[in-house]
């Protein structure tokens, strides 16, 4: 049987901790007895390397929306991004522009060390979350290989140095992506508030179809007044949406990855990015977790110190969402978005994409934005120039059976 | 026999603690032929019988709670002695000592010190006799019920443990006697007669203690007239109004005294063993009233212990007890209100079977009213929470998870607020605050499953085809396996029974 934990709450009362300490968890961060083959090469480079993992599927129209394309602004309709107005833009180039709530990044793109990858996807094509984070993690071409993920097998093919890291507790579950033979250890943020609001609406919305006892028990429960399914939108509560989850998360793992013998590379997954209804634009839902995400890097850069200069976090979720919105201010499950690449080791400052267009024609399914870039490549040119993996090992071990995927070249200053 | 899922979905939950993840055929069985799937459980000989290594008799229980108890006196007088001699030459560091370790300041949780791989954590203190026994019951209750194929003998052992409970925090004696008392009182008798698991109930030192039976003392008896201590009609009470005939039975004050005049003596041997080996129940003559005694029109001769035993017997077949067993037990398994006919049906089994506990249980699968009834109960928080730990595969290794769920949600285990045991309607369990932090736990349980879990394929092991198509869509559109995971342990179908 799969490895299930059900501590789900030992010994909180005997302690007289609340019943909002239960929401801890989500996040986890590993490190293990591998060092990048450039650790010690003469330039004195000590690679870093973080994988976020966006869970829900994120848009990436609406992240660095092509406002330069003439069919985008109709498409996204009500959401979408603008050049001009009280929250416009951030214009990276004459074509793209960066959602507002990224100050963040938009300083380190303008430092050249952000980049960003658009009309990206890996191989799966359908619109299963699960499936198409099993692809996204595995670094298999198709869904249900799940012994191992991409990030564990680039390990393995490190030059295996002494124990940099040892003693960690281990945390709530690792990501598939750094699952696999090469040992990792977990840490969780002491107190990690748990994004249960999205969780508690779609059981609320299964109660009302099915059973309505629940669903008015619930709703009391839960105080949905105020939480606020009603057209008021999504107002983010404190406590509950875990504002400071991914701060939280990023601001421990930095403090590890920063110490001279600490873990080299980490993986990390945040929920919530499922926009089905009420996204928001340039604010609203998916405006606050972009903030998060951006909160996140800095954490990470002034956390890291020194070592952001050879660091690289790559961002990356199982898909992208549909390029039209639909009927209730979100989008659906689509196929291209971007992947973000941040770090002092990036060579950024730059959009890197072969744009496909947004006429319907153009759309894939004329649904989603094509996909032009294969993610693997990405990955790949990350592997092989910043820790030092060879091109045959990415294409037989850690992204099998992908020889026709050439890795990006250029990612890595 | 055609498959029968919506059948499987009944014998599952609402006679069982639902499917296991890891054997991941149960509902297959169960929808090839229900009945028998639920029926098979009861055939098997000592079925409801549970002997775990390690767990140990109510005497020897006794015993243990002695020792411990004249261990911790002795350390209380020796300290009071260091304290005598320590106040003739003051010492402010052995003061200092005895302070508690602070705990680490919340405010330090993201401070550097923090990243520590592994927090400081407060030693716990060390757990006495009595606290690792009530664990290592409860373990092996939680085993039991999570391995059980269909579990629904585990389910009429916590049905009759909570309809003749008792509570764990009546004292020291009580908490270490807990799941001795189930396992000795109860669980031989559920599927036998219920004139004898009324027998051992009540004559179980536990319950004796419970009621407080052992201080009851008839006035006119030898141990009256010396000490003039009297009846105490506690449990004579309860075995009437909670245990037998139900609040409207047929009974009178005049007999609730007439119970408790018959029962006294009703003891168990204390520490010194003057009566019996310690912790066993004994008959204690000087303290039982003499006399005949009239109960509910018969009159009962002072022969002794066998007067009581006679009208508990006579109790147990007493129209009311067959009527008010079989409404619990209607409204346990079926619903809040309880379908009359199935009620009419189940007490007639019981009357004409002179208590025959299987026959009731037999009726009560073969009825079809039992297998109709919309599922509208709410499962219980240890149903949900053993149906949580099967789904997922898991053989329970530390109660505490359980216990401190339990605690949670309002069901702490052998605990309830009174003698008549925690409730069963949905009133109960179905609240808003509870459902809420129903919800919070299943997030919590979620949030470490791993990613090789296929929420779609659980849902199939769960509910198959009878899970809604609402359901379903629900599971498969869920942002992450984690989320889909706490929506499935949420849904109607994994709630409801």
């Amino acid at each position: 049987m799969p490895d299930i934990d059900m501590d789900c709450c030992e010994s909180h009362t005997a302690q007289g901790v609340t019943r909002r300490s239960l929401l801890m968890g989500g996040a986890a961060f590993s490190a293990w007895a591998y060092l990048p083959k450039f650790a010690r090469a003469k330039d004195g480079r000590d690679p870093r390397l973080v994988v976020v993992i966006l869970r829900g599927a994120l848009d990436g129209l609406a992240t660095v929306a092509p406002i330069g394309d003439p069919d985008y602004a109709e498409l996204h309709g009500s959401i979408a991004l603008t050049r001009d107005g009280p929250y416009a833009a951030t214009m990276l180039d004459s074509f793209f522009a960066l959602h507002p709530a990224m100050p963040e990044f938009a300083r380190m793109y303008r430092d050249k060390k952000a980049a960003v990858v658009h009309a990206v996807a890996t191989p799966y094509r359908e619109r299963s979350h699960f499936d198409g984070q099993d692809v996204l993690e595995s670094g298999f071409a198709g869904p249900g290989r799940l012994q191992s993920g991409w990030l564990n097998r680039a390990l393995e093919a490190l030059p295996r140095g002494e124990r940099v890291m040892s003693g960690l507790a281990v945390g709530p579950t690792t990501p598939l992506v750094l699952r696999g033979a090469a040992p990792t250890v977990g840490w969780v943020p002491p107190v990690l508030p748990q994004a249960a609001d999205d969780t508690a609406m779609r059981l609320m919305n299964l109660y009302s179809h099915r059973d309505p006892a629940l669903a008015a028990a619930l709703s009391q429960g839960l105080q949905i007044d105020k939480i606020a399914v009603s057209d008021s939108g999504m107002k983010p509560k404190p406590g509950m949406n875990g504002a400071g989850a991914m701060r939280l998360a990023a601001k421990g793992a930095a403090k590890l990855m920063a110490a001279d013998d600490g873990p080299r590379i980490a993986a990390l997954a945040f929920d919530g990015w499922d926009t089905h209804a009420r996204e928001g634009g340039p604010v609203g839902r998916l405006a606050q977790l972009l903030s998060r995400l951006d909160g996140a890097f800095a954490e990470f850069e002034s956390g890291l110190g020194d070592r952001w200069r050879d660091t690289v976090i790559v961002v990356a979720t199982e898909f992208g969402r549909t390029a039209r919105i639909n009927g209730t201010e979100g989008t659906d499950h689509g196929t291209g978005t971007v992947a973000l690449l941040v770090g002092g080791a990036v060579h950024g400052g730059r959009i890197i994409t072969d744009w496909p267009g947004l006429k319907a024609a153009n759309l894939y399914e004329n649904r989603d934005l094509k996909p032009t870039a294969d993610l693997r490549g990405v990955i790949k040119g990350v592997l092989r120039d910043h820790l030092g993996i060879g091109d045959r090992v990415l294409a037989q071990t850690v992204f099998p059976d992908s020889a026709a995927v050439k890795a990006a070249s250029g990612l890595i200053v | 026999m055609a498959r029968d899922p919506q059948g499987a979905l009944v014998a599952l939950n609402r006679f069982g603690f639902g499917a296991r993840g890891g054997a991941a055929g149960d509902f297959s069985s169960a929808a090839s032929d229900p009945r028998g799937f639920v029926r098979a459980e009861l055939d098997r000989p000592g079925a409801a019988l549970l002997d775990a290594p390690g767990l140990q008799s109510t005497p020897d229980l006794a015993r243990e709670v002695f020792d411990y108890q004249r261990e911790v006196r002795q350390q209380r007088e020796m300290a009071a002695k260091a304290a005598q001699s320590a106040a003739a030459t003051p010492d402010d560091k052995s003061a200092d000592e005895k302070l508690e370790p602070r705990p680490e300041a919340m405010s330090g949780a993201m401070s550097p010190d923090a990243m520590q791989p592994n927090p400081p954590r407060k030693e716990p203190k060390p757990l006495n006799v009595i606290q690792k026994t009530y664990r290592a019951e409860a373990l092996a209750r939680i085993q039991r019920a999570t391995m059980a194929e269909c579990g629904f003998v585990e389910r009429l052992v916590a049905f009759w443990s909570n309809h003749f409970c008792i509570s764990a925090n009546k004292g020291e004696m009580s908490r270490i006697w807990a799941g001795a008392f189930e396992r000795e009182a109860i669980r031989p008798h559920v599927l036998g007669r219920f004139g004898d698991l009324l027998k051992a109930v009540e004559q179980h030192p536990a319950m004796l203690f419970f009621l407080d039976n052992q201080q009851s003392i008839g006035p006119q008896s030898r141990a009256g007239l010396n000490r003039k201590r009297g009846l105490n009609e506690n449990l004579a009470r309860e075995i009437m109004e909670l245990h037998t005939l139900g609040v409207h039975g047929g009974y009178t004050q005049v007999d609730v005294t007439s119970l408790a005049r018959i029962i006294t003596g009703w003891t168990f041997a204390g520490r010194e063993g003057r009566l019996g080996v310690p912790g066993t129940f004994v008959f204690n003559a000087n303290a039982h009233e003499p006399g005949p005694q009239k109960l509910l029109g018969k009159t009962y001769e002072d022969v002794g212990l066998p007067q009581g035993e006679a009208a508990l017997a006579d109790i147990a077949r007493h129209p009311s007890t067959a009527r008010f067993i079989a409404t619990k037990f209607v409204r346990h398994f079926v619903a809040d209100d309880p379908p009359p006919a199935l009620v009419a049906k189940l007490g007639n089994v019981f009357r004409k079977s002179d208590g025959d506990l299987k026959a009731m249980t037999l009726a009560l699968i073969e009825a079809d009213d039992a297998w109709h009834a919309p599922m509208t109960k709410m499962r219980m928080p240890y149903e949900f929470l053993v149906a949580t730990g099967r789904l997922m595969g898991r053989i329970p290794e530390d109660p505490q998870r359980y216990l401190g769920g339990l605690n949670l949600l309002g069901q702490p285990l052998w605990t309830p607020a009174g003698p008549n045991g925690f409730a069963d309607t949905n009133a109960a369990w179905a609240a808003p605050e509870g459902l809420k932090l129903r919800l919070d736990i299943a997030s919590q349980v979620a949030s470490r499953i791993s990613e090789a879990i296929d929420p779609r394929m659980l849902l199939d092991v769960a509910a198959g085809e009878a899970a809604s198509a609402e359901t379903r869509q629900t599971i498969e559109r869920a942002e992450s396996r984690q989320q889909a995971f706490a929506l499935l342990l949420m849904s109607p179908e994994f709630q409801r029974r």
